[in-house]
């Protein structure tokens, strides 16, 4: 693909290779499998499930590639310099000049996600092969799994913003079909239409932004990089540009944002996430890792620069970004406390996490954000397929701490230890991942001059401590309870997971040669969930030494690929150009020569150097040496207009790593662990007098249980008073409007009509029309009569009118012919 | 060549075609004379398409022909459905419409 020429014409050039070329294949592969396991699942041996794990395998390999090859790019280049992403587009459609795209931006960010991603997703489709087994609907989970994972990698690999639409709507879709899984239970596809509806408020907003950055930033994005005003990079340069309007930028950012809030969780609109549980658990495991809710996070952070500029973010005030974020890792923390059902604790607690992320870019802590979506991943995952393996194996499909765990971990040694490896991961203990990125959202938070928020982050790092203790507690130690203690009590664990009764009936009747926890109380599970859950637990201790900052730059590699250079860059290195290089702002202009034909802008800078070394060339180097030369540390980007070139990213400053705050936090998770350990042998061990039944005497505590229990009463605003609010009111003013004005205005001209009606009855109608129309009755009649004999049902007389008739034609038309 | 030739032939052929539609009483045989009338109507094509050395007569030809036979499909359904029903294909007996 290199000439030899253009190697030693520039030291600049930046490796590619073919799997960071063919990163688009990633997201098509399970698509493609999405339609074999639909068309010819249920044929195959395995029922479709080979398909979807074959693909994701594949993806996941395509995506290793991409991200070693992604790795030796940023190698190769300059330190500093910004690697541009490998980009290629096809024209997907196009309409009277606006044309969009369809293909890939691949950045480090990309990388990142979409290695997670596969990686997740191949985990949960082999745990599914176990958890799912002779489930009735089998070959449709994978399908819509597999297709799941396909949208979330589309979504991530997208070039331009409809792309990412595209992506995200698949996911809206296949979250409704996994979550309402088990339809037939009442509760689940409720739960799915609320998870559906819920998000689809937000996505309002993903269209609204979309629709006003494209005609804000498309003249610019055309003349500048002649890109269209969709494509990711034409956005995110644009942002930083200058040119935007303040109003411009700012409302499409937080249309966008409201989408986020929507996709992700946040506070006000994360109630369909708990609900979501109401699917199989290797859907929330995927949902809640790596997918659906990243989604909103991975928005933000891909188009960080409109959010920077449109967000005011690091301006000197609280942005709507932190907000939301910090009081969402509170609310959503407070509410895990007082939920009984393990997986509900950890839905609380992703979205508690996720608002850390949220947080996090919101105050300008970008790359400690989006590591914290890389190690959330593996840990959550591990979390949400551990609670499925009890279930699974030991609890007889309940997922009820309280009426049925207790004491597990001497029945299940590797799921307790998994769970506890990833419950210090997600507590952020040393030396588990989660310390090395919520410590450090934490810590840039504060860095950033956001204290208050700073605050609520270690508030929140208290009270996950504490509730993950209280579900680690409550369901491996103690006493067994209930089904783990070997009961039956079909009727109470039929009442709260009635959607697994199908399920657990196939359990047991397919599998009773090891599966045999009816009989024999709590057990390990097969090699099929622990393989996963032990491979996600040695990532969720291990993932954090990619970015592990208390060593020193030398471990901040995972800035060092993925966070881009906040550096002046020409803009003939990431544009989109067609052909010749000359001819290149010309041709994307005028959306005719946009062919189908890809093109690569990964080796774009090689081209420009090739065929116009004499001036684009000498350009760019003297942009480089000065970019280097004085702004390698303080680049204009994000705080001022770029006189040359275009800006990629914001500039933005990492806090320096100081153990003093990171055993600050330790302390306080700490102080969460063992405050919430005593609570919890007081409360359920002991039962202590002084603390049982403390929320019915505490009239002030009482009140904050069941502000909690009832949800903050969010569902009841939403269900009951903003639903009903506006759908009454207007069906009543809709059948008062029917009732009053539609009626008289109805009734006035009826009566008028009426009055007009008799004279005309009396005038018209009895003497002219009947007239006519009896005139016209007897003719007809007349007519019918001699006409009838004709009419005789037999078909050889019809065709032999029709011949006759045909033939008197042609005999007409060749007499006036003639 | 002369195109009156063919035209005749295609003349011959769609009146023996009337001429079975409205005398026969077999339903399969009124369907067997639509065929001939369609193919005659064919020949006229093909006759005036090689007069005047263009395509098209050709391809409504074969639109013709692949209509045929999506009709008499549909026709021969009809046969078998009535047989079913009343065990005989005499179209004199079909006179229910009558008014």
């Amino acid at each position: 693909m290199f000439a030899e020429a253009t190697e030693v014409a520039t030291e600049a050039v930046l490796r590619s290779g073919w799997f960071l070329e063919h990163a688009w294949a990633i997201p098509v592969i399970p698509a493609l499998s999405f339609f074999l396991i639909i068309f010819f699942g249920k044929r195959m041996p395995k029922k479709g499930s080979e398909f979807g794990v074959a693909s994701m395998l594949g993806a996941l390999v395509f995506a290793g590639g991409a991200a070693y090859e992604w790795i030796q790019r940023v190698n190769g280049a300059p330190e500093g310099a910004f690697v541009s992403p490998v980009v290629k587009t096809w024209t997907w459609w196009q309409n009277s000049g606006i044309s969009f795209g369809i293909g890939q931006h691949v950045d480090g960010l990309t990388v990142a996600i979409l290695l997670v991603v596969a990686f997740i997703s191949t985990l949960v489709q082999i745990y599914s092969l176990e958890y799912l087994r002779g489930d009735r609907r089998y070959t449709h989970f994978f399908a819509s799994l597999t297709l799941f994972s396909a949208g979330m990698l589309n979504m991530v690999v997208a070039e331009n913003m409809i792309q990412l639409i595209l992506g995200w709507e698949i996911m809206g879709l296949c979250s409704f079909l996994l979550i309402g899984h088990w339809w037939e239970e009442g509760a689940n596809s409720r739960a799915a239409l609320k998870a559906f509806f819920t998000t689809r408020t937000g996505d309002i907003g993903l269209l609204t932004g979309t629709a006003i950055l494209f005609f804000s930033a498309n003249e610019w994005t055309t003349k500048t990089l002649g890109v269209s005003g969709f494509s990711i990079r034409g956005l995110s340069s644009w942002a930083l540009s200058g040119d935007p309007g303040h109003a411009a930028i700012t409302m499409g950012a937080i249309a966008l944002f409201i989408a986020a809030i929507g996709k992700s969780g946040q506070f006000p609109l994360h109630t369909w996430l708990p609900d979501a549980m109401a699917g199989p658990t290797p859907v929330s495991s995927l949902l809640h890792s790596s997918t659906m809710v990243v989604a909103g996070v991975f928005l933000v952070a891909r188009l960080y620069p409109v959010f920077f500029k449109g967000m005011d973010i690091l301006g000197g005030s609280a942005n709507f970004i932190v907000v939301i974020g910090g009081i969402t890792i509170v609310i959503a923390a407070l509410l895990a406390f007082v939920q009984t059902d393990i997986k509900k604790v950890l839905a609380y607690s992703t979205v508690s996490q996720l608002g850390y992320m949220m947080m996090g870019l919101g105050a300008g802590a970008w790359l400690p954000a989006v590591f914290h979506i890389f190690t959330h991943a593996f840990f959550k995952a591990c979390l949400f397929l551990g609670a499925g393996s009890i279930s699974h194996s030991s609890s007889h499909h309940s997922f009820e701490m309280k009426k049925d765990m207790g004491g597990l971990s001497k029945f299940m040694p590797i799921t307790f230890g998994t769970w506890i490896i990833s419950t210090l991961a997600l507590c952020g203990v040393f030396p588990f991942s989660g310390f090395f990125s919520k410590d450090e959202i934490i810590d840039n938070v504060g860095h950033n001059g956001y204290n208050v928020f700073m605050i609520v982050g270690l508030t929140g790092a208290f009270l996950t401590a504490a509730y993950m203790t209280r579900a680690t507690y409550l369901t491996f130690f103690g006493q067994p309870r209930g089904a783990s203690a070997g009961e039956h009590h079909e009727e109470e664990s039929h009442d709260s997971h009635a959607a697994h009764d199908d399920h657990a009936d196939h359990g047991h009747d397919t599998h009773d040669s090891h599966d045999a926890h009816a009989s024999h109380g709590p057990h390990e599970s097969g090699w099929l969930i622990t393989v996963p859950l032990i491979i996600l637990a040695t990532l969720a201790l291990g993932s954090g030494f990619l970015n592990a900052a208390p060593f020193g730059e030398k471990w901040e590699n995972f800035k060092k690929w993925v966070e881009p250079s906040a550096e002046v860059i020409n803009p003939t290195g990431i544009a989109y150009v067609v052909g010749s290089v000359g001819e290149s702002r010309v041709a994307s202009d005028t959306p005719t020569d946009s062919t189908i034909a890809p093109t690569e802008v990964a080796t774009e800078g090689e081209q420009v150097a090739v065929e116009d070394p004499a001036a684009s060339h000498t350009e760019g180097e003297a942009l480089m040496a000065e970019a280097s030369g004085e702004m390698h540390h303080e680049s204009p980007c994000g705080t001022e207009t770029p006189e040359q070139g275009v800006c990629m990213a914001p500039q933005i400053h990492h806090a320096p790593f100081k153990w003093s705050k990171a055993a600050t936090s330790m302390l306080i998770v700490l102080a969460g662990f063992l405050l919430s350990l005593f609570m919890c042998i007081q409360l359920y061990e002991k039962k202590n007098k002084k603390f049982v039944g403390l929320t019915e005497r505490n009239k002030a505590l009482g009140f904050g249980y069941k502000l909690l229990v009832n949800k903050y009463y969010l569902d009841v605003l939403y269900e009951k008073i903003i639903v009903r609010s506006i759908a009454h009111p207007i069906a009543g003013a809709v059948y008062r409007f029917n009732q009053k004005v539609l009626d008289g205005v109805v009734n006035g001209a009826g009566t008028t009509a009426k009055g007009i009606a008799g004279w005309v009855y009396r005038n018209i109608d009895q003497r002219v029309v009947d007239g006519a129309v009896n005139g016209t009755g007897s003719v007809a009649h007349g007519a019918g009569s001699a006409l009838r004999p004709v009419q005789s049902g037999k078909v050889n007389q019809y065709g032999a009118l029709l011949f006759g008739a045909a033939a008197i034609g042609a005999l007409v038309l060749v007499i006036v012919n003639t | 060549m002369l195109v009156n030739q063919f035209l005749i032939l295609a003349a011959v052929l769609f009146c023996i075609g009337v001429y079975g539609v409205i005398a026969r009483k077999n339903a399969v045989l009124v369907l067997m004379s639509i065929e001939l009338i369609l193919n005659s109507v064919n020949i006229n094509l093909l006759a005036f398409s090689m007069r005047n050395g263009s395509l098209d007569g050709h391809i409504f030809a074969l639109y013709i022909i692949a209509i045929a036979a999506a009709e008499v499909g549909v026709g021969l359904a009809m046969v078998l459905l009535m047989y079913r029903n009343r065990r005989s294909i005499d179209l004199d007996e079909l006179s229910e419409m009558k008014g």
